[in-house]
This record gives structure tokens, C-alpha cells and sequence, in this order.
């Protein structure tokens, strides 16, 4: 006695939908989280790779399946079902990748918001300068963060990052420094104004997630907080010319001593201390 | 006011024109041999374009630059992706197939404008040679196919501008066939055949044609103002100047988005033809085919500013494009499913093209999904410009429509030629392809999300093993090619003989002899109203080793 085709089904889509579940949740593709909207990245890919291995898995499944069951047989002439459609079937298959797509729209809405990426860009902007040059400054994830943050008084440490064939500069205003390599406190959001020299470059930080590209002409800001003390690569992410591949650097995640010590060893100018 | 060729007129053209072998070399009026013209002169350029790709999988196979110089290096890569998206896949898709199949299925005897048809392909070997001579004479361009200025405004100028022209001619090319596609499909249908009647492919070719001519245009003017701040310096793009870098971003992507329609819709149309022949069942929701497709266009000229999300975009911009995007995803998921259940009790034949169609389905899948998830602006910003949008688009175009492609040639060659190709070596090619695609590209979505950025020449030596099984899957591609080569090749001379209609398919281009002669049919042209009328009810059924179909509850 077969089971019924309908159970049968029905157990099967659960089996792939857990499987995929689970594949979603345990198969790690991603490096290290070492920012505050890394993690939040991490939830939103998990879930798009969930669904993405249940879809995926399902339509595979059902390739592999037909080829095998509905393969015609030698000796067999015949026409398959003339079958032109079905309304109800296509109503389905159309209306559920819509709330799919429509869950999944207004879910990564709801992550970019909490990376920051709605905050206006402006926010943060402390001197009046840069309140004016507001208008110019497109792009970036913003700073939810720091919005957060300077709730707990911790202000947000500016740089201001110059790409160039084939490197980038880090300069930190309070201090005069200029340094090759970006050095950050674990836990203080950091606040970059980039802008290019000469052709559009890409500052990626991949255990952040996050990249802006930096365009001459056109500053862009992008802001985190990094979580984790260690080093990272900083990578240009946009061709740039024959040494793209080797425009390299690294963000260096000190504890809030190490990177007070390494401040003031580098600093030009005295400056009061946060 | 209909357009019709007098058939006089024609023949005394044709008595000016070589007959053999000769033809193929020659300014010929027939549509037939100008489809073979594109579909020869395409798979060259794939050919010298799969050369180029297997020198960047070289050149990646160690962590540091020391196969070919840097500027080499971005040279390859630039003409890479110029080759295959405008000298392979475009013309084939389009004109190649749609040539020689569009006038069979709208019952025509011609294209609408046979002349400006030969001239439409023959911009193609020009400027292809264009291209490929700029690498020996002054170096090819250097800035990718994308031509970002200012980058593409600071390296050689003489590469970059021989790229210019070799792509305006070739975007001049592709919207002189675009109307006269439009202009066939509307204009010369056979009296009788109404619109709904017509074979899948002609409404993806009718969508793709609209494309084409709506954003190839906004391509070859921006080119036009790329050139001239190359040339006389003006500052259109130029930021020192007073330009704007990111406007050219929104033109080229205006029409480079619709480009990927214009590469994959064709192939939608060519897979909707070759299943239902091979599955011996109709194909299934027609209507709903052609909704999708008329709503793949329409979105798909709204989503452009995806490629830019981690560009100079405003916010409210960027989630515009990620809904408008993601959309895209459900009239494409309606022509996937509906694929599906057209295998769905078939009596499917496991020949070369349906395995190729198959893979098709599978590779499109998981580039279709991993398009999804780019479309979200918080995912795109980390794996944005990385090997993770290589493995997608490389999953979309090569997975998508080169695979269309073999599928289409195992299915027409007998009507192109007369004789069938070797089925066993077919399914080898298959293998190996599918194999060689996936372990070559597959790999390349986690080099993107743990840190290898696009278009490098040296890499984090962390990522050298998985970049190596990249480059093993890119060999094995390039060894695939060879049983395909040999079988196209022997089979024209050797192969059994076809017969007019090997497959017993319903659709016109099989009611002719294969070839089929000058003007297509010896008499009237037929009458097909059905162009997918197989299948038997199910009282019918032939019983033998056959399948649950009295299960279905879901039929109608
Ligand atoms: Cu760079
Ligand atoms: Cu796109």
C-alpha cells in the first residue's frame, strides 16, 4: 500500500524547508563580525540564504525528479498530458515569491535602518562647514550608531580618508595625524569623510561589511563602531587602474588605551583627551 | 499600411548572390544566412573571448601578479567581457536564432527589412576586429567593460576610444535588428495568425527588440560625451572639469541593466521552444508567459540604480531600486515554474538540448536567487564590486543563456544543416560544461563574501586553493568546448540524415525541408495556430511505465 501522494508532499516540503532552515543557520560563509551592524548583516544573510537554499534545493529537486520519473521509456510513442495551464497553480506560484519578495523588501529595510543606512547624512556633522556642504555629500551608511551612542556620550571620532592610486590616507583632524593605516578604538563610533584624488576607488572593509565607494569630486561618509580588537584589510573595492589588486591597507581595532597611546604618540598637536 | 516583399524582387536579388558555401561569406538578403552568419561569426568571438577568460583563471591561479603585466592584465578583462556580452551573446541570442526563426514563426518569408538586416550583421565583423586589433595596435582599453570614468578618462585614450567605436557600432547593430524584429513580428505575420497564436520566442524577441531600441540609444550617446572628454577634453564626466563621475554610472547602467534582459529574455523564449517538443506536452501557461515577460521590460527598465548602491546614491534611491528589483524576481519566477510543470508529466527525451535546458534552469535559479539577495541594499553593500557579483552574473548570462545557446543548437542544427549531431558526444559536452561551470563558478560566491574584491590581478594568498578549483572548473570548460567543436563540425558531413522534421515538432520552421529552401516553404506558407498542440487527454495516455498522473489533484 503506497502513501498517499498528498502526505507524501507534505512531508517532503517540510523536510526541505527545515533543511534549508538549517542550512541557513549553520553553514558559515562569512568571515569574522567585527562591527556593530556586522552582526545585524550576518541575521538579514541568513535569512536570505535560508530561503535562497529552500527555493533553490526545491526547484533542483523537482528538475532532477521529473527527468527521471517523466523520462520516456523506450517503446513509448506517446504524447505526455495535454495540459495548457492551470489558474489556480499560477495564481500560487505567482502570489507566493510576491510575499516573499515583499517580506524579504521590508526586512532588509528594517536592516538597513538599523545599520543606519536611512539616518541623514548630515547627522553628526558637528562643525558648520560641513552642516553646509551637507547638500554635496551623497551615499554611505550612515550613523544609527552614533545616533546611539551619543546618547551614552561617547562622540564620534572623525577621519577624513583620501583615496589615491594606489593607496588610501587616514587623516585624524584632532591630532594633525596622517597615517597610512586606520587605527580605531573597539567601541567608539568612527565617522570617515572620504573623497578621491583621482578616480573613483572603494574603501571595503569585509569583517565590517561595509564599503562606500569614494568618488573625486563627490565626498561620501560612511560611519561604524567597530566591536572586535584586531586587523582587518581595508580593500579597494572599484577598479582603479593596473595596481587595483594591490590597494590595500588595514583598519587596526585597538582597546581604548592601546589607541590613546598610539594617538598620542603620533599626535602633532596636543588635544585634550575625550 | 502592411509591408510585404514581393517575391519577384527577391529573386533577382538572390541571382546576384553566390548559391554554395559562398553565400555564408557574402552580403546575403536571406534571413537563414544571416542567422548562420551571426550564430559562426558569434561562437569565433566566444572562442577568442574564452581565450581571454582562461588567461584571467591563469592568472588567478597564483595569489601574485606574474602571468601577464597589470595593465595586460586589465586589458584581457576588458575585451573578456566586451566579447562575450556584445559580440557572442547578444547577436546570437538575438540575431542569430531570431533571425533565422522569426520569420518561420511569424509565416513570413523574409525579415520586414532584408537589407538593413545584412547591414545590421555585417557592423558585427568590423567592429569586432576593431576591437580585438586595438590590443595589438595601441592597447586595448583598460577600464573594464563598465568605462567608469574618470578612470576610462586617464588611461590610454586610444584604447579606450577604438573600444568606443567598436561598441557603438555594435550597439548600432544591435537596434538596427531590434527594429526590424519589431517590425516583423507586428507587421508581417501571416493573415490569420493572431498575436496570441505566435511561438514564445516572438514575444521574447517583441520584449527584447522594445528594450533594445528604448536604452541602446542612452548607451551610444553616453559614449559619444565619454569620447568627447577623451578627445577634446570636454568635462561631462570629468570631476576636475566640473563633470559628474556618477551621472555616467545612471547611463550606462540605464541601458546595461535592460542589456542583461536583452541577453536572457531571448534565451527564456528559445527554452519555452525546445521543451515543449522534447516533453511532448504543451507548453504550460502561455498567457501568463507573455504577461511575464511585457512585466519583465517594463520593471526591468526601472532597476538600473541596483548597480550603484554603494555609489554616490541618496538613500530613498537605493531602497527604490532594491523593491523595484526584488520584484523582478516574480514574473521571472512564473516563466521558472512554468517551465517546470511543462516537464511535469512529459514524456521527456534526456537529449543534449534538454539537458542543457535543464542546466539552464538549475544555473538561472541560483543566479536569479543570489540576484535577490543583491537587490537588498544592506547585502549588496558588503559583497558590492566583489567574486560574489562575478559568480551571479556569470550564473545569469553563462549558466542562462550560453547554455541556451548549446540547448538551441542541438535542437536546430538538423533544421540548420540536414543532419543530426552525435546525441552521445552531446550529453558528454553537457557533463562536462555543467561540471566545469559550476566548480569554476560556484566557488567564487565565498571568495566574494570573505574579502576578494573583482577585477584583481593579486589577492589575499588566504583565498589561492579556492581560486584554484576556480580556475580547474575554467579549464574544464575550455576542454568542453572540444567534443562540441568535433561533433558540429563531423556530424555536417557525416551525421545521419534529419529529415524534414526529426523531432516531430509543431512549430513552422520544421514544416520545410531541412534546410529549408529560399523563402522558406515550396508553396503557401502554413498556417500554425498551435504552436504547442502536443500532448493526448488523459484518458489517452499511454499506459506503459508511465507516471502518477491520476494523482494530480491539481489538474484541470
Ligand atoms: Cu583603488
Ligand atoms: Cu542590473
Amino acid at each position: 500500500m503506497s502513501i498517499p501522494i498528498a502526505i507524501l508532499t507534505l512531508v517532503l516540503g517540510m523536510v526541505l524547508v527545515l533543511g534549508g532552515l538549517w542550512i541557513g543557520q549553520n553553514v558559515n560563509l562569512l568571515p569574522v563580525d567585527a562591527s556593530a551592524n556586522a552582526p545585524v548583516y550576518d541575521e538579514l544573510f541568513r535569512v536570505l540564504f535560508s530561503i535562497g537554499a529552500i527555493l533553490f534545493l526545491g526547484i533542483l529537486g523537482l528538475v532532477v525528479f521529473s527527468l527521471i520519473k517523466f523520462r520516456r521509456r523506450p517503446g513509448q510513442l506517446g504524447d505526455g498530458l495535454a495540459l495548457e495551464g492551470n489558474l489556480s497553480l499560477e495564481v500560487f506560484w505567482t502570489a507566493v515569491p510576491a510575499v516573499i519578495v515583499l517580506f524579504v523588501g521590508l526586512y532588509s529595510f528594517d536592516i538597513y535602518d538599523r545599520m543606519g543606512g536611512m539616518v541623514p547624512l548630515g547627522h553628526g556633522a558637528h562643525d558648520h562647514q560641513e552642516m553646509e556642504m551637507q547638500q554635496n555629500i551623497w551615499g554611505g551608511i550612515g550613523s544609527k550608531a552614533e545616533e546611539l551612542t551619543t546618547e551614552s556620550n561617547l562622540a564620534a571620532l572623525p577621519v577624513e580618508v583620501t583615496a589615491m592610486q594606489y593607496a588610501f590616507l587616514f587623516r585624524y583632524p584632532r591630532g594633525d595625524i596622517i597615517s597610512g593605516e586606520l587605527h580605531v578604538p573597539v567601541g567608539q563610533p568612527v565617522r570617515l569623510r572620504m573623497e578621491a584624488k583621482d578616480v573613483i576607488h572603494a574603501f571595503w572593509v569585509p569583517e565590517f561589511r561595509i564599503k562606500q565607494d569614494v568618488i573625486p569630486g563627490q565626498p561620501t561618509i560612511l560611519s561604524f563602531t567597530a566591536t572586535k580588537p584586531g586587523r582587518y584589510p581595508i580593500v579597494c573595492a572599484e577598479l582603479c587602474g593596473p595596481y587595483h589588486g594591490s590597494m590595500r591597507s588595514a583598519v587596526v581595532v585597538e582597546e581604548p588605551t592601546d589607541y590613546d597611546t598610539w594617538f598620542s604618540n603620533n599626535a602633532k598637536t596636543t588635544v585634550p583627551e575625550a | 499600411m502592411t509591408i510585404a516583399i514581393p517575391p519577384t524582387s527577391n529573386k533577382k536579388s538572390d541571382q546576384l548572390q553566390p548559391n554554395g558555401w559562398l553565400r555564408y561569406f557574402s552580403f546575403s538578403l536571406d534571413h537563414k544566412v544571416i542567422g548562420l552568419q551571426y550564430l559562426v561569426c558569434g561562437f569565433i568571438f566566444y572562442l577568442i573571448g574564452g581565450l581571454l577568460g582562461s588567461a584571467i583563471r591563469v592568472e588567478l591561479a597564483s595569489p601574485i601578479s606574474d602571468f601577464m603585466a597589470r595593465d595586460v592584465y586589465n586589458q584581457v578583462l576588458t575585451l573578456h567581457g566586451t566579447v562575450m556580452i556584445f559580440l557572442w551573446i547578444v547577436p546570437v541570442v538575438n540575431g542569430a536564432f531570431g533571425n533565422y526563426l522569426i520569420p518561420f514563426y511569424v509565416g513570413a518569408r523574409d525579415m520586414a527589412f532584408p537589407r538593413l538586416n545584412a547591414v545590421a550583421f555585417w557592423m558585427i565583423p568590423p567592429a569586432g576586429l576593431l576591437l580585438i586589433s586595438s590590443y595589438f595596435i595601441t592597447g586595448a582599453a583598460q577600464s573594464g567593460w563598465t568605462a567608469y570614468p574618470p578612470l576610462s578618462l586617464t588611461t590610454p585614450a586610444a584604447g579606450q576610444i577604438l573600444w568606443i567605436l567598436s561598441v557603438l557600432f555594435l550597439g548600432g547593430s544591435s537596434i538596427f535588428g531590434g527594429i526590424n524584429f519589431i517590425a516583423t513580428i507586428l507587421k508581417l505575420r501571416r493573415p490569420g495568425l493572431k498575436l496570441m497564436q505566435l511561438p514564445m520566442y516572438c514575444w521574447a524577441m517583441l520584449g527584447t527588440s522594445i528594450l533594445v531600441v528604448l536604452s541602446t540609444p542612452v548607451l551610444a550617446g553616453t559614449l559619444i560625451l565619454l569620447s568627447f572628454d577623451i578627445v577634446v577634453h570636454t568635462g561631462f564626466f570629468n570631476p576636475g572639469l566640473g563633470g559628474n563621475a556618477v551621472v555616467y554610472q545612471h547611463l550606462f547602467w540605464f541601458y546595461s541593466h535592460p542589456a542583461v534582459y536583452i541577453m536572457v529574455l531571448p534565451a527564456f523564449g528559445l527554452v519555452s521552444e525546445i521543451l515543449p517538443v522534447h516533453c511532448r506536452k504543451p507548453l504550460f501557461g502561455y498567457t501568463s508567459m507573455v504577461y511575464s515577460i511585457m512585466a519583465i521590460c517594463v520593471l526591468g527598465l526601472v532597476v538600473w540604480a541596483h548597480h550603484m548602491f554603494t555609489s554616490g546614491t541618496p538613500p530613498w534611491m537605493r531602497l527604490f531600486f532594491t523593491i523595484a528589483t526584488s520584484f523582478i524576481a516574480v514574473p521571472t519566477g512564473i516563466k521558472f515554474f512554468n517551465w517546470l510543470a511543462t516537464l511535469w508529466g512529459g514524456r521527456i527525451s534526456l537529449n543534449s538540448a534538454v539537458l542543457f535546458s535543464c542546466g539552464f534552469i538549475v544555473n538561472f535559479v541560483l543566479g536569479g536567487i543570489t540576484g535577490v539577495m543583491l537587490a537588498q541594499v544592506p547585502f549588496d553593500i558588503h559583497v558590492h564590486d566583489t567574486y560574489f557579483v562575478v559568480a551571479h552574473f556569470h550564473y545569469v548570462v553563462y549558466g542562462g543563456s550560453v547554455f541556451v545557446i548549446f540547448a538551441s543548437i542541438y535542437h536546430w542544427y538538423p533544421k540548420f544543416t540536414g543532419r543530426m549531431l552525435n546525441e552521445n558526444l552531446g550529453r558528454f559536452h553537457f557533463l562536462l560544461t555543467f561540471i566545469g561551470f559550476n566548480l569554476c563558478f560556484a566557488p567564487q560566491h565565498w571568495l566574494g563574501l570573505n574579502g576578494m574584491p573583482r577585477r584583481v590581478a593579486e589577492y589575499d594568498p588566504q583565498f589561492t586553493f579556492i581560486n584554484q578549483l576556480s580556475s580547474a572548473g575554467a579549464l574544464l570548460m575550455a576542454i568542453s568546448t572540444l567534443p562540441f567543436l568535433w561533433n558540429v563540425v563531423q556530424s555536417a558531413f557525416n551525421g545521419p540524415i534529419a529529415g524534414d522534421n526529426p523531432w516531430r515538432a509543431l512549430t513552422p520552421e520544421w514544416l520545410t525541408s531541412s534546410p529549408p529552401p529560399v523563402e522558406n516553404w515550396n508553396g503557401e506558407a502554413p498556417l500554425v495556430t498551435e504552436p504547442y498542440g502536443y500532448g493526448v487527454p488523459k484518458e489517452q495516455l499511454d499506459k506503459t511505465g508511465t507516471s502518477n498522473s491520476d494523482h494530480r489533484s491539481s489538474g484541470q
